[in-house]
């Protein structure tokens, strides 16, 4: 690989140095931090944040496979188990994928690339951050003391009237969590209304920018629900009203109707920014405009509006109506659509670019083909009579893995590792990075493709014990994952390592479009020295060429 | 400024919406209920007295106007009219309250709170219950659908409720811009935060105009 | 109360409301209210509901374009309050189409 092409184009190393004016530099002290409105420094704190909590989640994740390693409930107790996956399963979902790329890359990266100083309402944006660790804080003490063993889903009646597990204290830090992303979502739509630069129409932003968007409106329709049904959830085990009690004329599917509504757009709110990761991504690699701009942008917000069509493909068996069976399998199909639209987009996109295979581009590739195969897999789920067969099978568990883990994890990172240089003034090591990257997807793979097979072999999910025949699969996938932890942990080493040794990147290493490129790295508190005025389409490489030429080739 | 008006106008919209979803759920739930339970629900609503109900939604839609009039003082720059406004529009609110918590009461001591010792008697036999019985001859309901008056209870008690938790939030801050307008911050053309707070106040309105004819006016006739 | 603001407009669009459409806005809405509780008295079957809902989206529309000046307000605001109602109609009406269609059995 040492002759391969790269696109990266870094500052001589001897003379370059970070920018002494920088974001991370203007101000010192803890309450510097802690009571900032920069919404580069608050995307910082939610990053460090969501890591860990996503270490927990991978802890726990560990432990479920180990359990699984044997068909006997032998590690764990099964009511331990019940608790491991629930807590495994609220915590990967609230506290690390729906902020993922939204807190952290969204909060950093969207008012440059509108061109804007700083978010609309940067308080609340603060506010936001600290929304979610309360309700973090809320959820440790909760694992510390016992946790749920609902499952992330807390179905009624069990978690209404059969648990005696810690419900209530989970509900209400679930939702804590969710005003957190209520604000971050409103705070999006806001800024990309009102605060783009003079030139900056609709068509010239970059898609993250739509993705983003599309994902914003999900978050401040869709959360509200889940909050309310959180809070029928608490008082229905305090006072015993009854709302989702067959005994007292309630019925438990309420409950799912309510959860289903904001919990299916909440995982086209954890997967839509991951995409827009993936366009900057394909189109900076392939140094080619995304293909079919319009259509990829249009699919955003398509996504966003039908994914609230079709929430009771959740609920299939469960007792709803034929009538509605079919309504909402027919929406499901129909859903998928744009999400291909986009699939097919980037392919065209990288059809006669100039590929190379940054750590960045890796992930993106992986993302592209494991996020295809857990979205058609998707497919046999919304069709109503296959899911009846493989829901509730590790079929499920293969497919919701295959696209957050395998396409939102996998784009998380792409973006981390893209924007890092633009975050940090430094690059992160690339030759580690690139074997992070296929050792990742080499773990994912061994991981999860064998629970599909287990899913259609018929093992179903959320079982500590299962029939010895199926052994044999889970020791695979068990194997996988600890390749997959390996793969999660290198980012973090050679990351941190990178703070103090990386390379300096300079403005623009990747040579991208987008304004945030345009401006130092780390960037100023105020991202631009003067407001920027744009007069070329998103994706523009010529335009990127003339201000190569134009370019002042030392500083005074 | 102008800019800065504009997006935290929009921004409160926003924050409407979320509150629209929020309430939306205990709507969907009322109507399924109501929907399967509708004797229980007929009967439980001639609980309700309908002239509390009434006065409570014109005390309410007044305090809507009063706070509309409010935004024109502070738009005319008129700070007396103003603080007189918002005053008013606090008063009305303290009002609103006033004639729910003696509704409240009064279905406590009728044991009408669900959880809380909740008793079906005047369902099952309504005659026991001379006020109600007299304006409405309810018929005895079956045990079965008298206790599906609980849940009607319940949906009254967490709609008006967070309904009411909505409307002292807003009487609070209510209290906090007297004191900011008798000041003259908002007289000197800032009109942003009583333009805001007045789309709030104008949305919990509109909560209770949905409410009233859901909760109080299932059936009122013989 | 005057009709005309007796100070210059601010330079957006911002258009001042008019007391006077205030008070013919309240008076209708206590008017409605008035309405509404005199038909809950009249037994119209099937179509009390339907009447109370609809005096309420009455008066909701009236709070929503006058109190609220969206009449008034850009077509962004107008577009936000429709994607409001319009998520709420999908919640409740998808969900109630459950429940009504259980009743239909199976094919």
């Amino acid at each position: 690989m040492s002759d391969a092409a790269t696109i990266v184009s870094l500052p001589d190393q001897s003379t370059a140095r970070i920018p002494k004016v920088n974001f991370l530099s203007k101000e010192n002290g803890l309450l510097s931090w802690l009571l900032t409105g920069d919404h580069k420094r608050i995307a910082i704190l939610y990053l460090i944040s969501i890591t860990f909590f996503f270490f927990i989640g991978g802890a726990l994740a560990g432990l479920i496979r180990l359990e699984l390693l044997t068909p006997q409930s032998d590690l764990v107790a099964t009511d331990t188990y019940n608790k491991l996956f629930s807590m495994h399963g609220l915590i990967m979902v609230f506290f690390f994928l729906v902020p993922s790329v939204p807190a952290t890359i969204g909060n950093f990266c969207i008012p440059m690339m509108v061109g804007a100083k700083d978010l609309a309402l940067p308080k609340i944006n603060l506010l936001s951050w600290y929304l979610y660790v309360a309700a973090g804080i809320m959820m440790i003490y909760t694992m510390s003391a016992g946790g749920v063993d609902t499952g992330w889903t807390f179905t009624t009646p069990l978690s209404t009237h059969y648990v005696n597990t810690h419900v209530i204290t989970t509900g209400l830090a679930v939702f804590i969590a969710g005003f957190s992303s209520i604000f971050t979502g409103l705070n999006f739509i806001v800024t990309i209304h009102k605060m783009r630069a003079p030139g900056m129409t609709w068509f010239r932003l970059p898609l993250f920018v739509w993705s983003n968007y599309a994902a914003s409106i999900l978050m401040v329709l869709g959360t509200p629900v889940l909050a309310i049904t959180l809070v029928l959830i608490v008082l229905e085990r305090t006072v015993g009203i009854g709302v989702f009690d067959p005994a007292k004329g309630g019925d438990p599917l309420l409950f799912q109707h309510l959860f289903w509504f904001y919990s299916h757009p909440a995982v086209y709110i954890m997967i839509l920014p991951g995409m827009g990761v993936i366009s900057e991504v394909v189109s900076t690699f392939s140094r080619k405009r995304v293909f079919g701009y319009t259509a990829v942008a249009f699919s955003s917000v398509a996504i966003a509006v039908f994914g609230f069509f079709v929430w009771a493909h959740h609920m299939f068996i469960m007792g709803i109506s034929n009538y509605a069976v079919l309504i909402f399998s027919l929406l499901t199909m129909l859903v998928a659509v744009p999400s291909a639209i986009k699939i097919f987009n980037w392919t065209f996109t990288l059809y006669k670019g100039s590929i190379t295979f940054e750590t960045p581009m890796l992930y993106a590739f992986g993302f592209m083909g494991l996020f295809t195969i857990g979205g058609m897999t998707g497919v046999f789920l919304g069709a109503s009579g296959t899911d009846i067969h493989l829901t509730e099978t590790y079929f499920i568990v293969a497919h919701f893995h295959f696209v957050m883990v395998g396409g939102m994890l996998m784009a998380f990172l792409s973006g981390v590792h893209f924007w890092w240089p633009k975050m940090t003034g430094r690059m992160y090591p690339e030759k580690i990075s690139q074997l992070a990257a296929v050792v990742t997807f080499i773990g994912f793979n061994l991981t999860f493709f064998p629970q599909f097979i287990l899913g259609t072999l018929g093992m179903p999910r959320r079982y500590a014990s299962y029939p010895p025949e199926f052994q044999i699969l889970n020791v695979f996938s068990t194997a996988g994952a600890s390749v997959l932890g390996v793969g999660y942990l290198l980012p973090v080493l050679y990351l941190t390592w990178s703070l103090k040794y990386g390379a300096i990147a300079g403005n623009n290493p990747w040579q991208a479009t987008g304004l945030e490129w345009q401006v130092q790295s780390p960037p100023l508190t105020e991202n631009f020295p003067e407001i920027p005025i744009v007069d070329h389409e998103a994706y523009d490489y010529e335009w990127l060429e003339r201000q190569k030429e134009n370019e002042v080739a030392s500083v005074g | 400024m102008g800019q800065q008006n504009d997006a935290t106008n929009f921004a409160m919209w926003l924050f409407l919406l979320t509150e629209i979803m929020f309430f939306g759920g205990l709507f969907t739930a009322y109507l399924i209920y109501r929907n399967w339970y509708y004797p229980a629900f007929v009967e439980a609503s001639h609980q309700l007295q309908i002239g509390w109900g009434t006065a409570n939604t014109a005390v309410l839609i007044t305090s809507s106007f009063t706070m509309a009039m409010g935004v024109w003082s502070a738009e005319m720059r008129r700070k007396g009219t103003l603080v007189l406004c918002l005053v008013l529009t606090f008063i009305l609110g303290l009002v609103f309250l006033g004639i729910k918590s003696i509704e409240y009461s009064e279905k406590w001591e009728k044991h009408h709170v669900p959880g809380f010792h909740y008793s079906v008697q005047s369902f099952v036999n309504p005659a026991s219950d001379p006020e109600v019985y007299k304006e409405y001859h309810d018929k005895p309901l079956a045990m079965d659908m008298a206790s599906k008056t609980e849940m009607y209870f319940f949906l009254y008690f967490a709609m008006t409720g967070m309904h009411a938790l909505h409307m002292i939030i807003g009487i609070s801050i209510l209290g906090y811009m007297i004191f900011r307008a008798q000041a003259g911050a908002y007289t000197t053309g800032h009109v942003t935060f009583v333009e805001n707070f007045g789309l709030y106040w104008h949305f919990v309105d509109i909560i209770w105009i949905y409410l009233f004819p859901l909760l109080y006016l299932v059936s009122r006739h013989q | 109360m005057s009709e005309h603001p007796t100070r210059p407009h601010h330079d957006d669009e911002h258009h001042i409301v008019s007391p006077f459409i205030y008070l013919t806005i309240v008076a209708i809405l206590l008017v409605l209210t008035a309405t509404t509780v005199a038909a809950s008295y009249v037994e119209m079957g099937v179509f009390n509901p339907i009447i109370a809902l609809a005096i309420a989206a009455v008066k909701m529309m009236l709070v929503v374009l006058f109190f609220m000046h969206v009449k008034y307000s850009p077509k962004l605001t107008k577009l936000t309050v429709g994607a409001g109602l319009f998520t709420f109609l999908v919640l409740v009406g998808m969900t109630l189409a459950d429940y009504f269609t259980r009743a239909w059995g199976r094919w």
